[in-house]
C-alpha cells in the first residue's frame, strides 16, 4: 500500500485514495491531423516501462479530485516526488539513482 | 440571454425526504444502549452549494468574503460562522453549507459579488447529507472505517478531509472535540448507515434528535 | 494416565485451573497458561501427525511459530473448523477440540504408511515438476489423493459464527516483538513521546525472557517484564498488542498485524456486555513512520539420520517446555549441539531433576561458562562429536553419537548407541529475516554468527533492527541494542530520545558456534536413513543433493524442485540447512548460494480477518435512488447496475420475467409507463468555454445548440472508439447539463477533468456532479403528455415544448426541469426534481396516472423498448472496439468541426476505416419466436468446415411483445452492405438459428411517435 503525497492536499495519503492514470508527460499532439498513423499510434498506444524511475500520472480520486504527477522507482516503489500538472520533475533517471539508495522518502 | 441558469429548486411548502428518511431516526431516539460511545444525528435538508473559482485571484477571495463574511479556507480547512460553513474540497472547489432554504438566496448573493468572474456555483442540496457523530468512541469507529489518520494531532478540529470510508468515499469533518461530521452522498447513505450501525455495535450507538 | 510429563512445580501455568480438551477423539487435561502443544506433551502425546510425503509419524519439535509438524485442525463442529493452526501457538481453553490434519485415516495406524512407504517411491523430489505437469489430465486424480493425504486442513462448509474486523492504525514507531529487545525499544520510543505500537505473537509479552535462566538486576527476568509493561501502560499513546502477529511488511512501511482477540477464550468468541459478541480476530492495517524489528531468532536443528522421529526437538523448545510450562517432554536427554547457548537446556533439564545421558558437541574443546557448569554437574560431554543417527519409530529409543570431521564431512568413529527418549538439537540461531525481506530486501550472510541478518533493505523499509535478529545474542547487549533502536526510530520519526537506565545482565563467557548444518553419516547421503531438512514439506538432505545433481543450481530453483520452505512453513527451520547442503553439494559458499525470498504472510491468516466486516450485506457499497422505497412497495425486483440497485421489473402476482416485461412494454407503447432514471450520471457544466469543451469531447457539434434545447452526443476515446453517450442540454449560454450512462458517470467526470486539468487548462469551464442531487422520473408513452399536464404548470403544447427541448416549471408543486427526450421511441418527458422532493412527486404522478394505467417499468423493459428502436447501450453494443460509423451513427460525427476533437484522428486511422469491420445491424430470426442468445457468434455459411469463420456476434436480443417477433442487434462484418442476407447462429445447445440481416430500427423507423 503506497503512501502518496498529494501536492494539492499537502499531505501523505494511502494509495487506496488514488487512481493511477498511466505515464505522465504524454502531451496530446497539437495538430492530430498532421500526425501520420505511426505517430498517432505512438501517442496512443506506446508507453515506457523502465526498470528505474518512471513519471506517472495519478488522480486523487477520493480526495481533492486533482490529477498530479509522481516520480516512482519501479523496482523499490519509492516515490521520490509528486508535483502538479505543468511542473517538471526534479528527479530524472540520472539523478534518481543516487537518491533512491538514500532511503525511504515520502 | 443569461449566461447561467439559476433556479430555486426547493419548494417552500412541501416537506422533503432526506437521504436517510427511511431509516426512521425519529423512532430510534432514546433507544439503544445507555452511555453509548457514539451518538448520531442527521443534519438533514440543509442548503449545500458547490463553489468553484480561482483562489489565487484576490477578486474571487474578496467576493466570497463579501457575500458570506467568511474567508476562503486553505487546503483541508473548514471555517464556520453560525449555521454557515465553508469547506475546502480541492484547490478550486469549496463546499458551502447554509440553513435549509437559504441556498437560492446565497447563490444569488455569491453570483452578484462575483459578477464577471469565471466561477461555478451549483446547488447540490438534494445530493448529500450530513451525519453528526459525537462521543468518545467516534475515533475508534472511524479507525475501522477509514485509512486516514484521525488522531487529533493529525486531524485537529477545523480540518475536513475527503477520503475512503468503508468501501465508499466521503468527507470527514472534525467540527469540535469528540464531534465529527460525515458528508455522505445520497445514494450511498443507506450503505453508510448500515456500516455505522455495524461498526458502532461494540461501543453502543444512540440516535439523537 | 494424566499429565505424565507434567513437572510438579515450575513454569507459568496455573495448576489450580485444570482445563480439559480433546485431541483426535481422546480427552486430556492441561492447565491454564498452556499452549495446546505444551498440554499434549504434558500428556505424553508423541505423535501429532503424519508427514506430507513419506507418511512418517511426527511429534512436536518447537515451541513457537516455527513448529513444522503440529499443524492441526481446530473446532468441535462444522461451523467452527479452523485449519492450519500451530499447536504451539494455540492457547489451551476448556473444551478445546483438535485433531491432526496430517495422517489419514489416523495418525497411529496410517494407511499410507501400511501400504508400503507410498511416498518413498511415488514422490521423489521434483514430484511436482515431473508428475503433475504431464499429463495434465491426471492432475485431478493426483490432487484428490495428495490433498487428502497431505493434511492441508479443511475450511468449514458452514458459516462462521464469529465476526472479524479491520482497523487502520498510524504510529510513529511500531515495535515488532516483545522480547528483551522489543520491550527496551518500546520503552525508549514511548519515553520520547512517540505514538508506539508494540505487537507480539505470543500469549504474553516477554519473548525469551519468559523461559530464560538468566537474571536481570540479579532477579528473575520476568520481573523486569512486569516493570516495563507497567511503565508502558502509563503512556496514553502506547498500544500494546499481545496475540498479534505482524504478518506482512508491505510498501512504504505499511504492515498488517493479525490479532487473535478471543482465540484463547474458546472456539467462538464469548458474549460480552449488552449481548454483544466481540470481534474474534482483527487485522490491524498499520502505517508506521518507523519500525523496530525485534523479532528474534529461530534455533536451527541439526540434520542427522532419522531426525524426524518423535522425541527429536529443538534444544530451546525443550527449555521452553520445562521452564515456561512445567512440562518435561521426556526422561532421558541427549543434546546435540555446535554452540554454547544450547547448554542451557542441559542445565534446565538437570534443574528439573531429570537425567542427561550425554551431550554431543561438534566442537573440539568447548570451554564456555555453561559448558563448564554442565561439566561440573557431572554431564558427560562428547566433543568433536554429533548425534549421527537416531533409532525409534514412534518415539526416540536411542541415539548414536560418533566422532565427526566437519571439514571432510565424514564420520570418523563408529560411535556408540546411547539409550534415550529425547534428542535435543541445536545447530545455531537464524535471525528471523522474514519480515525484513518481504519487500525483496536481500539478507546478508554473517560468517561470525553463521547466519543471515536483514540486509539494508535498499531503502525499502524505514526500519531499525534490534537484538537477535540483528545478530546480537547476549542478553545485556540485546537490551541495550533494543533501547538504542527504539531511540533511533523515535528520533527518525521526529522525536527526542530520552536516556534511561538499563537492567544489568550477568556476564558469561561464550564461545563461537561451529559451522555444522548437515551431520555426516557413515553411508552416502542418498543411502543413509533419511535426514530431514524441512519437516513440513518432507525435504531431505538427499533430496537437495539430488536437485543439485539434476542441475538445479539457483537457490530459487532448488526450492521449487524440492518444495523446501514452501507454504505455511516459509523456511523457518529448514532454510539455512537446506542452503548449506545445496552450497556444499555445489562446492560454493552459503553467501554465494544466497537465500530465497520470504513472502507475506509470516504465519497463516484466516480469511475472516482479511475480509473484516466487508462481507454479507456489507460486502460492497450499494447505491439507492430517492425512490427506492416506492419500488419496493410496488413489488419491484432489483438488478445490480454497478453498485446501483435498479428496478429490474415489477411482476404482478403470477407473472414471470417474460410476462411482466411483455405487459410493461405494451403499457408504454399503448398508454404510459414510468421509469426511475435517477441513476443516469448528471454533470453540471458552467463557464464561457463550456460549449467549446463539449465540441472537443463529444463527436458531434455543439456550437449551435440554443438555450432551451438538448442534444444526444457520443463520446469516444482518442482511438476513435465509443466509450459513453448521453443527452446534454443547454441551460443557459454558459451552462449545460450533461447526462452520462449509469455505469459511466464517474469515469466520464474523471475524463472531463483529465482533459481540462492536463490538456486544456486554459478553457474556462467547471464540472460538478449533480447525479445525486436530481432524481429523474421518466414518463413515456402516448398518454404521457396528458398525464403530466394534470400535475404541472408547464405548457406542454407540442410546438411550444417540442422534442429535444426542456422547460422549467412546477410538477406536483415542486420546481422541476422537464426534458423532452426519449429512449423508448414514444412521447417522453424526463422530470428532474431535487431528490429530497421526488417521492412526493412520484406519489402524485402515480395517483393521477391510475386512469391511464400508468405502469412502472424497470431496466428489462427499458432494454427491450430501446432495442426495438435500435438505440445502443454503451457496453452492450460497444466494447471499446466500435466506432460511431460501426454503429451506423455517422450522423453523430462532426466531420467539419474546426478543433480535432477526441476520437476524430483515431477513427481516421486506416484500420478504423477499413472495409469489412463489424457493423451494427438488426437481426430478424426466420422463426419469429426464436430469441437469439446474447453473445452468440454468427456465421455466414453454417456448412463450412470447422473452425468456422466468425461473421460477428449478437449484442442484444429480446422477444418483442409490441412487434410480435424477436428482435436482435448484432455486430456483423460488413453488415450494413448485407441487409437482406442471412446469417446463422450455431448455439451451444446444438440449435442452428437462421436470421435475416435487417435495419437496426425495428419500431417506428421514421420516429413519428416520439415527436408528436
Amino acid at each position: 500500500m503506497l503512501n502518496i503525497f498529494c501536492p494539492h492536499c499537502g499531505e501523505l495519503r494511502s494509495e487506496e485514495e488514488f487512481s493511477p492514470a498511466g505515464q505522465a508527460h504524454i502531451a496530446r499532439p497539437l495538430n492530430p491531423e498532421a500526425c501520420s498513423d505511426e505517430e498517432w499510434g505512438e501517442y496512443l498506444f506506446f508507453r515506457d516501462s523502465p526498470r528505474g524511475l518512471r513519471h506517472e500520472l495519478w488522480l486523487h480520486a477520493s480526495g481533492c479530485r486533482k490529477y498530479f504527477n509522481a516520480t516512482r522507482h519501479t523496482v523499490s516503489y519509492e516515490i521520490l516526488e509528486t508535483y502538479k500538472i505543468g511542473e517538471q520533475p526534479a528527479f530524472t533517471e540520472a539523478a534518481g539513482k543516487k537518491s533512491a539508495a538514500q532511503g525511504v522518502s515520502a | 440571454m443569461t449566461a447561467i441558469n439559476v433556479y430555486n429548486q426547493r419548494p417552500a411548502d412541501i416537506a422533503g425526504q432526506s437521504p436517510l428518511h427511511h431509516a426512521g431516526f425519529e423512532q430510534l431516539i432514546g433507544k439503544g444502549r445507555p452511555n453509548a460511545g457514539v451518538r448520531l444525528r442527521e443534519r438533514k435538508l440543509l442548503g449545500h452549494l458547490t463553489l468553484r473559482g480561482d483562489a489565487k485571484d484576490p477578486a474571487f477571495c474578496g467576493g466570497v468574503h463579501q457575500a458570506l463574511g467568511l474567508e476562503l479556507p486553505v487546503a483541508l480547512g473548514l471555517v464556520a460562522k453560525g449555521e454557515t460553513s465553508l469547506q475546502w474540497m480541492g484547490p478550486d472547489e469549496w463546499l458551502l453549507i447554509v440553513p435549509r432554504g437559504e441556498e437560492y438566496a446565497t447563490e444569488l448573493r455569491l453570483r452578484e459579488a462575483l459578477a464577471g468572474q469565471h466561477i461555478q456555483v451549483v446547488n447540490v442540496s438534494g445530493g448529500q447529507t450530513i451525519l453528526e457523530l459525537k462521543g468518545d468512541k467516534v475515533r475508534d469507529m472511524l479507525m475501522k472505517s477509514t485509512s486516514y489518520d484521525v488522531h487529533p494531532d493529525n486531524f485537529p478540529v477545523g480540518k475536513a478531509v475527503g477520503t475512503v470510508f468503508a468501501k465508499s468515499q466521503l468527507v470527514i469533518r472534525h467540527t469540535a472535540e469528540n464531534t465529527w461530521e460525515l458528508l455522505v452522498r445520497r445514494s450511498f447513505a443507506d450503505y453508510i448507515w448500515l456500516w455505522l450501525q455495524d461498526a458502532c455495535a461494540e461501543y453502543g450507538l444512540a440516535i439523537e434528535a | 494416565m494424566s499429565q505424565v510429563n507434567r513437572l510438579s512445580r515450575g513454569g507459568r501455568v496455573d495448576r489450580s485451573q485444570p482445563l480439559t480438551f480433546t485431541f483426535n477423539g481422546q480427552r486430556y487435561q492441561g492447565f491454564a497458561g498452556d499452549t495446546l502443544a505444551a498440554a499434549l506433551l504434558a500428556n505424553g502425546v508423541d505423535v501429532v501427525g503424519r508427514s506430507f510425503k513419506y507418511s512418517r509419524p511426527r511429534g512436536i519439535v518447537a515451541a513457537g511459530a516455527e513448529e513444522p509438524n503440529a499443524v492441526i485442525q481446530l473446532g468441535s463442529r462444522e461451523a467452527t473448523q479452523v485449519p492450519n493452526v500451530r499447536a504451539t501457538q494455540q492457547a489451551l481453553y476448556d473444551g478445546l477440540v483438535a485433531s491432526s490434519t496430517n495422517g489419514w485415516p489416523n495418525v497411529d495406524t496410517d494407511l499410507m504408511g501400511l501400504v508400503g512407504k507410498v511416498g518413498g517411491q511415488m514422490m521423489p523430489p521434483g514430484f511436482y515438476y515431473k508428475t503433475f505437469m504431464f499429463p495434465q489430465s491426471m492432475w485431478p486424480t493426483y490432487e484428490k489423493y495428495i490433498r487428502k493425504a497431505a493434511g492441508l486442513g479443511r475450511a468449514p462448509t458452514e458459516n462462521d459464527p464469529d465476526s472479524y474486523d479491520l482497523i487502520n492504525r498510524h504510529c510513529d514507531v511500531l515495535v515488532i516483538g516483545a522480547g528483551p529487545a522489543g520491550l527496551a525499544a518500546a520503552l525508549a520510543a514511548a519515553r520520547s513521546g512517540a505514538r508506539v505500537i508494540l505487537a507480539d505473537e505470543q500469549e504474553e509479552f516477554g519473548g525469551s525472557l519468559l523461559d530464560t535462566r538468566e537474571t536481570l538486576n540479579g532477579k528473575p527476568a520476568a520481573e523486569w517484564i512486569e516493570q516495563v509493561l507497567a511503565e508502558l501502560k502509563t503512556f496514553p499513546e502506547v498500544l500494546l498488542l499481545p496475540r498479534a502477529t505482524v504478518n506482512g511488511y508491505h510498501d512504504h512501511n505499511f504492515l498488517t498485524i493479525h490479532e487473535r482477540c478471543t482465540d484463547h477464550l474458546g472456539e467462538t468468541a464469548p458474549l460480552g456486555a449488552f449481548a454483544h459478541k466481540p470481534v474474534r480476530q482483527r487485522l490491524h492495517r498499520v502505517r508506521a513512520k518507523r519500525v523496530v524489528l525485534a523479532v528474534g531468532a529461530h534455533e536451527r536443528p541439526l540434520v542427522f539420520a532419522n531426525n524426524d522421529v518423535p522425541g527429536n526437538m529443538l534444544a530451546g523448545a525443550v527449555s521452553t517446555y520445562v521452564r515456561r510450562y512445567g512440562v518435561a517432554p521426556g526422561k532421558q536427554l541427549v543434546l546435540a549441539t555446535n554452540n554454547d547457548y544450547a547448554y542451557r537446556t542441559v542445565l534446565d533439564w538437570l534443574d528439573a531433576g531429570l537425567q542427561v545421558v550425554a551431550v554431543a558437541d561438534a566442537r573440539s574443546n568447548p570451554r564456555g561458562a555453561w559448558v563448564e557448569e554442565a561439566r561440573s554437574r557431572g554431564v558427560r560431554i562428547l566433543t568433536g562429536s554429533s548425534v549421527v543417527e537416531v533409532r525409534g519409530s514412534k518415539r526416540v529409543k536411542a541415539a548414536r553419537i560418533a566422532a565427526i570431521d566437519t571439514r571432510s564431512h565424514r564420520v570418523t568413529s563408529p560411535g556408540e548407541w546411547l539409550e534415550c527418549d529425547l534428542v535435543a538439537s541445536s545447530g545455531g540461531y537464524s535471525p528471523v529475516v522474514h519480515l525484513a525481506s518481504h519487500l525483496g530486501g536481500k539478507p546478508t550472510w554473517r560468517e561470525d554468527i553463521l547466519a543471515f541478518v536483514p540486509g539494508d533493505g535498499l531503502g525499502l523499509q524505514a526500519r531499525v533492527c534490534a537484538g537477535a535478529v540483528n545478530g546480537v545474542f547476549a542478553l545485556g547487549t540485546v537490551i541495550a541494542d533494543g533501547y538504542s533502536a527504539g531511540s533511533k526510530a523515535a528520533t527518525d520519526a521526529g522525536f527526542k530520545a530520552v536516556n534511561g537506565k538499563l537492567p544489568r545482565a550477568e556476564e558469561r563467557r561464550e564461545e563461537a558456534t561451529l559451522a555444522l548444518f548437515h551431520v555426516p553419516h557413515d553411508k552416502p547421503t542418498a543411502r543413509a536413513p533419511k535426514q530431514f531438512v524441512d519437516l513440513q514439506n518432507d525435504v531431505t538432505a538427499a533430496g537437495i543433493e539430488l536437485a543439485t545433481r539434476e542441475g538445479f543450481e539457483s537457490v530459487e530453483h532448488v526450492k521449487r524442485y524440492t518444495a523446501l520452505g514452501f507454504g505455511t512453513d516459509q523456511g523457518k527451520l529448514g532454510n539455512i540447512n537446506g542452503l548449506a547442503i545445496a552450497a556444499r553439494s555445489l562446492g560454493i559458499s552459503i553467501p554465494q548460494m544466497g537465500t530465497t525470498m520470504f513472502r507475506p504472510n509470516y504465519t497463516p491468516v484466516s480469511f475472516g480477518a482479511i475480509a473484516g466486516r466487508n462481507c454479507g450485506p456489507l460486502f460492497d457499497a450499494k447505491r439507492f435512488t430517492a425512490l427506492h422505497a416506492w419500488h419496493v412497495k410496488n413489488g419491484a425486483l432489483f438488478e445490480d447496475v454497478g453498485q446501483w440497485k435498479r428496478p429490474w421489473y415489477f411482476p404482478k402476482p403470477g407473472e414471470d420475467l417474460h410476462s411482466a416485461v411483455a405487459r410493461e412494454c405494451l403499457a408504454v407503447r399503448s398508454s404510459v409507463g414510468l421509469l426511475d432514471a435517477s441513476t443516469l450520471g448528471k454533470i453540471d457544466i458552467q463557464g464561457p468555454d463550456a460549449r467549446e469543451f463539449l465540441n472537443r469531447v463529444y463527436t458531434n457539434a455543439w456550437t449551435k445548440l440554443d438555450v432551451g434545447k438538448a442534444r444526444y452526443g457520443l463520446m469516444c476515446k482518442e482511438d476513435g472508439m465509443v466509450f459513453d453517450d448521453g443527452v446534454t442540454a443547454c441551460l443557459a449560454d454558459n451552462h449545460f447539463l450533461m447526462t452520462t450512462t449509469t455505469g459511466g458517470a464517474a469515469r466520464v467526470l474523471q475524463w472531463l477533468e483529465l482533459y481540462h486539468q492536463t490538456e486544456w487548462p486554459e478553457l474556462k469551464v467547471y464540472f460538478t456532479s449533480v447525479t445525486d442531487h436530481w432524481a429523474t422520473l421518466t414518463l413515456s408513452g402516448p398518454n404521457s403528455r396528458k398525464l403530466l399536464a394534470e400535475v404541472t404548470d408547464i405548457d406542454l403544447d407540442k410546438d411550444r415544448f417540442p422534442f429535444m427541448t426542456w422547460q422549467e416549471g412546477k410538477v406536483a408543486g415542486v420546481p422541476a426541469r422537464v426534458f423532452r427526450i426519449s429512449f423508448t421511441g414514444e412521447l417522453s418527458y424526463e422530470v428532474n426534481i431535487q431528490a429530497d422532493y421526488a417521492m412526493g412527486v412520484l406519489e402524485k404522478l402515480a395517483e393521477a396516472g391510475k386512469k391511464y394505467n400508468l405502469t412502472p417499468y424497470g431496466t428489462e423493459t427499458m432494454h427491450v423498448l430501446r432495442a426495438e428502436k435500435g438505440f445502443i447501450i454503451v457496453g452492450q453494443e460497444t466494447d471499446s472496439t466500435v466506432t460511431p460509423d460501426d454503429l451506423n451513427m455517422g450522423w453523430c460525427v462532426g466531420r467539419t468541426k474546426p478543433f480535432s476533437w477526441i476520437g476524430w484522428r483515431g477513427m481516421n486511422r486506416e484500420d478504423a476505416r477499413r472495409e469489412g469491420r463489424k457493423q451494427l445491424v438488426g437481426l430478424r430470426t426466420v422463426d419469429p419466436n426464436q430469441v437469439l442468445p446474447e453473445g452468440t457468434q454468427l456465421v455466414f455459411d453454417p456448412k463450412q468446415p470447422k473452425p468456422m469463420q466468425m461473421a460477428g456476434h449478437v449484442t442484444s436480443s429480446y422477444q418483442s411483445a409490441s412487434l410480435g417477433h424477436s428482435v436482435a442487434l448484432a455486430l456483423v462484418k460488413g453488415g450494413l452492405s448485407k441487409l437482406g442476407q442471412k446469417v446463422y447462429a450455431p448455439c451451444r445447445d446444438g440449435r442452428l438459428i437462421e436470421a435475416e440481416i435487417v435495419s437496426s430500427v425495428f419500431y417506428d423507423p421514421k420516429g413519428d411517435r416520439q415527436n408528436i
